[in-house]
């Protein structure tokens, strides 16, 4: 009975799952074109899937090894249990191997049932907890049909009641695991992860490649949105990338701002975004909510939308968005590689284009901007008051140099001044030939980006563009990570392609090559603060630390430094959306610094410094590393050659 | 509600870079003249069309500003007076003084002499308009309000007082339609024969602190600033008022003598 039974089964379960996967793809379609190569990315997606992905799940080994016995054991026990028990080819060596693959299933769920018998928050419960058992019906229901195939028992054991039993099991885990695939079950994430892998719309970053910059705005097209409204005005890869969430919350444990209590839950809006398209309200949400100021999270199921209804407001609201410091942290979790940081800031691109609400002082500091090129309004003849007794020069006398030193806004911060001098202070003792552009540099438009002016950003990109066209360097240097991430990967769209270095890896490259004589630090412990748009952004971990160590510093690293640093909250324009927590994120980043023991903590940041020098005393020191470095600098003597001490004549007495 | 508002909008320079931008007062009179009247609100421009910063007004959510094509030097008085004869309006608000040009702070006034309407200085809200009269606030130094009926059509200028703007945004301000209306241009003689020389800052008066205690410096430090010694004529002959005045203003050394 098994017999006829199966093959029914089998074949309707995948016909359901083929017209709900057609479905899914008209959801999809919904969204705006997108580029991406198909049949290319398709056949890179294995490899996406086994290496790339595979490194980030691998960083937690017991889901790593878990997810490898399941999804392994349940692939091909699909395939193969189609061949055997749907076309019946009732082959020992097929039975066999239909056994082992769902044993290997059966353990993998095993651990998967052991991880959610006390799962930690960040997991979602709901249908997510039914998935172990569902692995284990469907894995234990086909062994056991297999074993007749295979020759182990007799084709008509047990009769009708096991057969009915039987009948009833293969029907749960053909329901969950083709049928559920496509209509919205937990099994969702494979279908849509595995084609989100092959269209992805950052290719680049796989392979080991890196992709951070934002994706320019085309303004010159009048009818493209200004941003995304709706969620039809995602592109339809992007729609495809929040379908294959798998509500892991690696994304959720990572936020600075869920962390600090903020409105914003990365996997919750993730989900948000998954109920914009597919329609309906966020009821069915099984995990965290997004916090709220009283402790409780905001209710759930208050909030619904679909693709044609306005965001803000309906699904999502504004704070929300504007509590994210664009750390990239949830990014860098995501074992599905989900860009969350692209989908917020298509968002506020909408807000604050079309509907000019960027919160609290956001629309002064873009009006500052745009009349002053520097966020705090300054007078722009002001830029280079810091450096009037330090001889500095100018690209525009000079019109060609070895090292373009990029000042950044921090000129106009009398903290951020210090670290400026330092770093002179350091390229002059290495007798680099450096130059600045001087009041003819302008903000490099990252806090406009972030705060989704993408206008400003561009005004600002193009005019710096074209003032760097006007002079020969052989590269950029700057200390500031923002304007390093900016100029680095964000100018290539508009033409302005140039080596660009943070300080701390050029400082490191010429210690490297002797150029400095160099003392020790003296005194306090010291811990390193990892600046995200210098780590997780553009990958530079390890030229802070080269440096800190020539200067003879033993680094007691943080719990989460290197690419799990956490954010100082000064990124993305958050200090000037201010959207209230419960706790300030520099604190808790101050907390991170004080477990160290550390007296001193190094940056190389100007955010970083403002957001941690915040944090109210006592607290270990804040220093930039070009201060230590400028602090640990033997004056007077040339590198190679330690001059002899002046000998002075002993005086002669008569 | 529907009331018939033009605000009048100049173009502005940021205070520190001089780059021109929207006018920060003016852009208070579009906000209120947006919360009055809505959509229907009408903007108002004498001078250039291709001014870029006029765009600044239409990225509030305008869908069109008028403006009223002159060359710079032109005297604006005339052509908004005949506009505003005919434009059948109700309110009309304005900033208080412009960031550029002249920046006289006169221009209302001549208006509403012009037009002959009643002229409200620091308008800080308007409560109600209704059957032909309107209820404002307006705004005094140090917080205070007070309130006035004024009967329509009026003019009112707007300080520090009146709502913040709202953000401008890039879409609208892309979209707006900027509307030219073509006006008799008449020069302004008098700013054509005038030297414009950079303003010197007001000198403050010193305040003398007398005070021995404690206490008599806080009161002094939180006190109102009066006048003190003024002094209120009641019942005398307008001969007699006019002298009054004139020896106050030579004792203040406003008017010099001889």
């Amino acid at each position: 009975m098994l017999n006829t039974l199966l093959p029914i089964l089998l074949f309707a379960a995948l016909g359901l799952a083929v017209l709900g996967a057609l479905r899914r793809v008209a959801m999809w379609r919904q969204g705006r074109a997108s580029k991406v190569d198909l049949i290319g990315g398709l056949f890179a997606m294995p490899k996406r899937y086994m290496v790339d992905l595979h490194h980030v799940v691998a960083r937690d080994k017991y889901i790593a090894n878990t997810h490898v016995a399941t999804a392994g054991g349940f692939v091909l026990a699909a395939l193969l249990a189609i061949l055997v028990h749907g076309f019946g080819l009732h082959n020992r060596i097929l039975g066999y191997a239909l056994l082992f693959a769902s044993v290997l299933m059966f353990v993998g769920a095993v651990f998967v049932a052991l991880r959610r018998r006390n799962p930690p928050a960040r997991l979602s419960k709901g249908p997510w907890m039914r998935l172990p058992k569902s692995l284990m019906a469907f894995s234990v229901s086909f062994f056991l049909v297999t074993l007749p195939v295979a020759g182990i028992l007799p084709a008509d054991f047990g009769g009708w009641l096991l057969a009915a039993v039987l009948g009833l099991g293969v029907l749960w885990g053909v329901s969950e695991m083709f049928f559920g695939m496509t209509w919205g079950g937990p099994m969702k994430h494979a279908f849509a992860g595995a084609l989100h892998l092959a269209w992805h719309r950052r290719a680049e970053r796989f392979g080991g490649g890196r992709s951070t910059g934002l994706k320019p705005l085309d303004l010159n097209d009048a009818n493209a949105p200004l941003g995304v409204e709706k969620p039809k005005d995602f592109t339809w890869n992007q729609l495809l990338g929040f379908d294959a969430c798998v509500q892991c919350g690696k994304c959720e444990a990572a936020c600075p701002a869920f962390a600090a209590g903020q409105p914003l839950n990365p996997k919750k809006l993730i989900q948000d975004m998954v109920v914009g398209l597919a329609g309906g309200t966020d009821a069915k949400f099984a995990g965290s909510p997004y916090p709220s100021l009283d402790g409780r999270g905001k209710p759930i199921g208050e909030h619904g939308g679909n693709p044609h209804q306005p965001i803000v407001n309906g699904l999502v609201d504004a704070e929300t968005l504007w509590s994210c410091t664009t750390c990239r942290a949830c990014v860098e979790e995501c074992p599905m590689m989900i860009e969350h940081v692209d989908a917020i800031v298509d968002m506020r691109r909408h807000l604050t284009l079309e509907k000019g609400a960027t919160p609290n002082k956001g629309a002064e500091v873009l009006e500052n901007l745009i009349a002053t090129d520097n966020p705090g309004g300054f007078a722009p003849g002001g830029r280079m008051n810091w450096a009037a007794d330090l001889n500095l020069s100018l690209l525009s006398e000079k019109k060609t140099t070895d090292v373009l030193f990029w000042v950044g806004d921090g000129a106009f911060d009398m903290r951020n001044q210090r670290t400026l001098r330092a770093f002179v202070k350091v390229l002059k003792a290495a007798k680099v030939d450096f130059a600045v552009l001087g009041l003819e540099e302008r903000d490099s438009g990252d806090v406009a980006r972030r705060l989704g002016d993408e206008a400003t950003f561009q005004t600002l990109a193009k005019r710096n563009i074209q003032t760097l066209a006007k002079y020969s360097f052989k590269r950029i240097v700057t200390c500031d990570p923002h304007s390093f991430h900016v100029l680095k990967n964000e100018y290539g769209a508009f033409d302005g392609n140039y080596v660009v270095q943070h300080h701390s890896t050029y400082m490191a490259e010429i210690i490297g090559a002797g150029a400095l004589n160099l003392g020790q630090h003296k005194g306090s412990s010291v811990t390193y603060h990892d600046p995200c748009y210098l780590g997780r952004y553009n990958g530079e971990y390890e030229a802070p630390r080269e440096v800190l160590r020539a200067l003879g510093i033993e680094i007691k690293e943080m719990q989460r430094s290197g690419f799990r640093s956490r954010c100082c909250g000064g990124g993305g324009g958050a200090p000037i959306t201010d959207i209230p927590g419960k706790q300030r994120i520099p604190d808790m980043r101050m907390e991170d610094i004080r477990e160290t023991g550390a007296e001193l903590v190094a940056v190389g940041c100007p955010q970083c410094t403002a957001m941690l020098e915040g944090v109210v005393e006592p607290r270990p020191l804040i220093k930039d590393i070009a201060e230590l470095v400028a602090d640990a600098l033997l004056e007077d003597a040339t590198p190679g050659k330690p001059s002899a001490p002046a000998k002075r004549e002993p005086a002669e007495v008569h | 509600m529907s009331t018939n508002v033009i605000s009048l909008v100049s173009i502005g320079a940021h205070p520190t870079s001089g780059r021109p931008r929207r006018a920060e007062q003016d852009a208070r009179a579009v906000e209120l003249g947006l919360q009055l009247a809505g959509d229907k609100l009408q903007v108002l421009h004498a001078g250039d069309i291709a001014e870029p910063a006029l765009r600044a007004y239409l990225g509030m959510g305008l869908e069109q500003l008028h403006v009223l094509e002159q060359a710079l030097g032109a005297d604006a008085l005339p052509a908004l007076t005949e506009y505003l004869r005919g434009a059948g309006v109700q309110v009309v608000l304005t900033g208080s003084q412009a960031e550029t040009g002249e920046g006289s702070g006169m221009l209302p006034f001549l208006l509403a002499e012009n037009l002959g309407w009643p002229l409200v200085v620091g308008l800080a809200q308007v409560e109600s308009i209704d059957g032909g009269v309107a209820l404002v606030l307006q705004a005094l130094p140090r917080g205070q309000r007070r309130r006035l009926k004024v009967r329509l059509p009026f003019l009112a200028t707007v300080d520090n007082a009146a709502p913040k703007p709202r953000q401008s945004a890039y879409g609208p301000a892309r979209r707006g339609v900027l509307q030219a209306d073509e006006v008799e241009v008449v020069d302004d003689e008098l700013l054509a024969v005038a030297t414009l020389q950079p303003a010197k800052p007001r000198p403050k008066r010193l305040k003398v602190i007398k005070a021995k205690s404690g206490a008599d410096r806080m009161k002094a430090a939180t006190a109102k600033a009066s006048g003190g010694g003024g002094q209120v004529l009641k019942g005398v002959s307008a001969q007699e008022g006019a002298e009054a005045i004139l020896k106050l203003l030579i004792e203040e050394g406003v008017v010099r003598q001889g």
